[in-house]
């Protein structure tokens, strides 16, 4: 007892009268303990995070670039791809062309942070609130995310993946497992759910519905339908049935492809077809990711900002290190212009941020403009609720669809550019004014929506007892091909795994 | 409460095996291009490490993507200036260009190459591989000469064993002197001084005054003793020692070619392969070696590498000139007393009808017993390689050499036709040498 009053009246002290964090630049575990639950405080108290329980690791500069590789996980079953990055990373970062990620976080529970060692302890505190806070936040509560992955199971099972390739490359051969291997992450893009279906009734559930539709077909039974003249409409169309009936039995069409195959080929042996399941599991699990790069890191981004700013305010941050974040932090948040030497694409760093922002201005100055085009939010006094919902219920290209402000889109001097093949020259289609502003959103979102950035490539038929061919449909969208080179590559690591013809229709 | 876990003493590496995985994959692939590093190479710095790059075929990762054109799309793009609704802009003329390209091509990396470091073992490894060594050797061969450490100057901090003592007290007297630290006979006097004052039974108030003013010059001196120490830390000097390659002996290779047109681009290949491998397996006892390249068609000279290789000279044959031109440069420049002599030789078989018997003579005579071990290959078509299957037949050059063979233990001679003949020649070397170690 006597002790925890003592704690209890230091705790009081200290509020009283608050002390820095941390001095200098180098970093202890202490500092780090202290920093972290000073950050905390301010998540889960002020913002209102609802995060996983955090573990952060520290690792070395070579770890990193071991992490790198293998897709910023750390376990993954052992393929040439990942060292061919690797090596591809490594002469990056040894020649000094690139700087190395200050963390990797990865979407588990507990959510597993990596900081390397090299971070000063002003990036430490950036880094803690940036990964550990906002993409956690974010991995809880994004619908994607909580619908798609499995936080909870990922580690185990990467570790049962890892532990189930090197057996069958112990008993098959490497090379056998490679092909395998190489194949699958081909269609590695196509081995995903993209629409949520019902869960695949139990045993026991598909024997309760047979049942009862025997006793619906029995109850239903009358002879007399027979005898209707054209209850049998003729041989003719027997074989246009007969596709219509296997397709349906086979769930045809079908996206996921390396599902279907998985399930249908011929050609497989059992271990195989256990590896392409590893495969389009993990791809699954990385899918939302892909949709949600913008909103992801200007959340994270958001966050850190604004816990840095209010443990400064606090006057828990020397300014020394408070100069440094800001420094770093306007970094990410370079934009350079479409024609400068830099540009490589909208950051999504800087967008992310900067529509995190304006929806938190929005909520407190809003303008005339705000007030028409978001109705909504405009004036609402509890922009993190607006904020909140916002990462939870969005992916990239509602939310820019939703949320894209006039202001921010004239703060970038965003403007779209049509392209279409057949014509000379480039049109501008739409800028940043009154007349282009739906147009340029549009646009941007449109660019943002992941069934727009692979193309649709889905199995339309095969006959499991016929020829066997499987046949392969691609829908053109805006007539945008396939590239070939690599259509012709990937057919032929697809044949491997069918074992029988595979053809592609456009 | 978080957890904070310590990785960083984990094992790194990780992705060791994705490494290999990768390096298997692109085996033949990166094999080419050490082969065409060798050649291109000193045969000096034959077993550094080395950036290879290879196409991408084999290794390209294929998925089903949008083709970079065709099509109709839309982008967005950030940064307009001056830009208004409507306006056209013309495309930049077909096949790239324009400021299209800007990264990645002034890099040297388009999408069809992908370039990457090898490591000195795995460089090693690829090139031993057609050679057909044992592995015995080629460990030894890899093995990194270990170091000898040599005195190299003095430094401030060390073990005790190591202290420099005339280095160090050099240091203290000379700060002793500087700061004026009083020394052991001033005070003696003094206190003999004040000794015999003291002993005067009634001192005049002279005396009385001198032997107190003694007494604080005393205490003065004293505990200037006290303030500067005899020796003090920073006097202290260690001796230093670095780790340096230790050239225990040293030894030359003299690279003898024939140069002559019928020596063609294959020949010169296998040729330099053959010294490429005595280089290395010299450097593994040696810690310096030079190594003197003749070159010889009917008239010979000393040229540099770069010429050796790739030259081309026409004119005759003979062999003598060659034999004759490192007698020459032996007696010049390396006294046999003092440098291990290696020599290997490498030719089409050809000579000047008559010039083999002379051979002969100056390497019985002359050579032979300065050399530590002469090496003898004849190149061969892969056609002769099958007529000139017996050892003791031969062209006349062959003939006459297969005379030095059968006297000399030191001397090897081995016709080859690939790669792989090569590493049979140093078979005798090694069996012989570790016998002696």
């Amino acid at each position: 007892m006597a002790k925890t009053a003592k704690t209890k009246i230091a705790k009081t002290k200290t509020a009283k009268k608050p002390k820095l964090l941390f001095e200098g630049s180098s970093w202890d575990f202490g500092a780090l303990d202290r920093t972290y639950d000073a950050v905390e405080e301010i998540a889960l108290n002020d913002l209102g995070l609802d995060v996983y329980p955090n573990q952060v690791e520290i690792i070395s500069s070579e770890q990193m670039l071991d992490a790198y590789s293998s897709i910023g996980m750390p376990l993954m079953y052992q393929h040439w791809s990942f060292g061919k990055h690797f090596v591809q990373e490594e002469k990056l970062y040894d020649k000094g062309f690139r700087g190395l990620a200050y963390e990797i976080v990865i979407n588990s529970n507990p959510c597993i942070s990596y900081n390397m060692e090299e971070n000063t302890m002003a990036m430490q505190t950036l880094v803690m609130a940036h990964a550990a806070f906002g993409h956690n936040h974010f991995f809880k509560n994004n619908y994607l995310f909580k619908q798609w992955t499995d936080a909870d199971g990922i580690l185990d099972y990467l570790e049962f993946a890892k532990k189930y390739i090197a057996k069958c490359e112990e008993r098959h051969g490497p090379d056998a497992v490679e092909e395998i291997l190489d194949a699958a992450h081909a269609l590695m893009d196509h081995g995903v759910y993209r629409y949520r279906r019902p869960p695949e009734p139990s045993l026991r559930e598909k024997k309760e519905r047979e049942r009862e539709r025997h006793a619906y077909e029995e109850r239903e039974f009358n002879d007399l339908w027979r005898t209707v003249p054209n209850a049998d409409k003729g041989p003719e169309d027997d074989t246009q049935r007969d596709a219509q009936e296997r397709k349906k039995r086979l769930h045809l069409p079908e996206e996921n492809l390396l599902h279907f195959i998985q399930i249908y080929s011929p050609a497989l042996k059992t271990w195989q077809r256990d590896i392409l399941h590893i495969v389009s599991n993990i791809a699954q699990y990385f899918y939302p990711q892909k949709q949600t790069k913008v909103m992801n890191e200007g959340c994270a981004t958001f966050v850190h900002f604004y816990i840095v700013n209010a443990l400064y305010d606090k006057g828990l941050l020397p300014e020394g290190a408070m100069l440094e974040i800001l420094h770093s932090h306007s970094n990410v948040l370079s934009q350079p212009d479409y024609n400068d030497q830099r540009y490589g694409g909208i950051n999504p760093y800087a967008l992310g941020f900067a529509m995190m922002a304006d929806i938190r201005r929005i909520c407190e100055n809003p303008t005339d403009e705000d007030r028409e085009w978001f109705p909504d939010i405009a004036g609402s006094d509890n922009w993190r609720c607006v904020l909140k919902d916002a990462w939870a219920n969005y992916r990239d290209e509602s939310f820019i669809q939703q949320f894209l402000s006039p202001t921010i889109m004239r703060k970038f001097r965003l403007f779209s550019l049509a392209d279409d093949s057949k014509e000379k020259f480039y049109s501008v289609s739409a800028i940043h004014n009154k007349r282009g502003y739906r147009q340029v959103r549009d646009a941007l979102a449109r660019t943002y929506d992941v069934a727009a950035l692979d193309p649709d490539i889905q199995v339309v038929d095969v006959d499991l007892l016929g020829d066997r061919q499987l046949r392969l449909k691609h829908t053109q969208r805006d007539g945008i091909p396939v590239d070939e080179r690599d259509k012709e590559m990937v057919l032929f690591h697809l044949k491997k795994l069918w074992g029988y013809d595979v053809i592609m229709e456009t | 409460m978080p957890h904070f876990i310590d990785r960083r003493l984990n094992p790194k590496d990780k992705s060791l095996g994705n490494r290999q995985r990768f390096l298997k994959r692109v085996r033949s692939q990166v094999k080419e291009a050490v082969d065409k590093a060798i050649q291109g190479r000193n045969i000096a710095d034959a077993d550094k490490g080395e950036t290879v790059t290879i196409p991408t075929k084999g290794i390209a990762q294929p998925t089903f993507r949008h083709s970079t054109s065709g099509g109709y799309r839309e982008r967005v793009l950030p940064g307009n200036k001056e830009f208004q609704a409507g306006d056209k802009i013309e495309k930049p003329p077909a096949g790239g260009g324009g400021d299209g390209g800007k990264e990645g091509s002034d890099q040297g990396e388009d999408e069809d190459t992908f370039v990457f470091a090898l490591s000195r073992e795995e460089f090693l490894d690829l090139f031993f591989e057609d050679l057909e060594l044992p592995d015995l050797i080629k460990n030894n061969l890899k093995e990194v000469i270990s170091n000898k450490y040599r005195r190299a100057g003095y430094s401030m901090a060390g073990s005790p064993s190591n202290i420099n003592v005339i280095q160090t007290m050099q240091r203290s007297l000379g700060r002793r002197l500087a700061l004026r630290r009083p020394k052991e006979e001033g005070i003696q006097e003094l206190q003999h001084e004040i000794f015999a004052l003291e002993k005067i039974s009634e001192p005049t108030i002279e005396q009385w005054a001198r032997l107190k003013e003694l007494h604080e010059t005393l205490e003065e001196l004293q505990r200037k003793r006290r303030v500067i120490a005899y020796i003090d830390p920073l006097d202290v000097r260690y001796n230093y020692f670095q780790p340096k390659p230790e050239p225990n002996t040293n030894a030359v290779m003299f690279c003898l070619m024939d140069t002559s047109a019928s020596m063609g681009e294959r020949e010169k290949d296998l040729a330099k392969r053959f010294f490429v491998l005595l280089h290395l397996f010299l450097k593994r006892r040696y810690d310096r070696i030079d190594v003197i390249f003749i070159r010889h068609t009917h008239e010979s000279s000393e040229v540099d590498e770069e010429t050796f290789f790739y030259a081309t000279e026409s004119g005759g044959t003979v062999v003598s000139t060659a034999l004759v031109e490192m007698q020459e440069i032996v007696e010049k420049r390396y006294p046999p007393s003092e440098w291990n002599i290696y020599a290997a030789q490498a030719s089409d078989g050809e000579n000047f009808s008559g010039d083999s018997a002379k051979c002969n003579d100056l390497l019985q005579s002359v050579l032979m017993p300065i050399c530590q071990y002469f090496a003898y290959i004849e190149i061969l078509d892969e056609r002769e390689a099958d007529i000139f299957n017996d050892e003791t037949q031969g062209a006349e050059l062959w003939r006459s050499y297969r005379q030095v063979y059968d006297e000399w233990q030191n001397f090897a001679m081995k016709r080859i036709s690939s790669p792989a003949d090569i590493y049979p020649v140093f078979r005798e070397l090694f069996a012989k040498k570790d016998e002696r170690v």
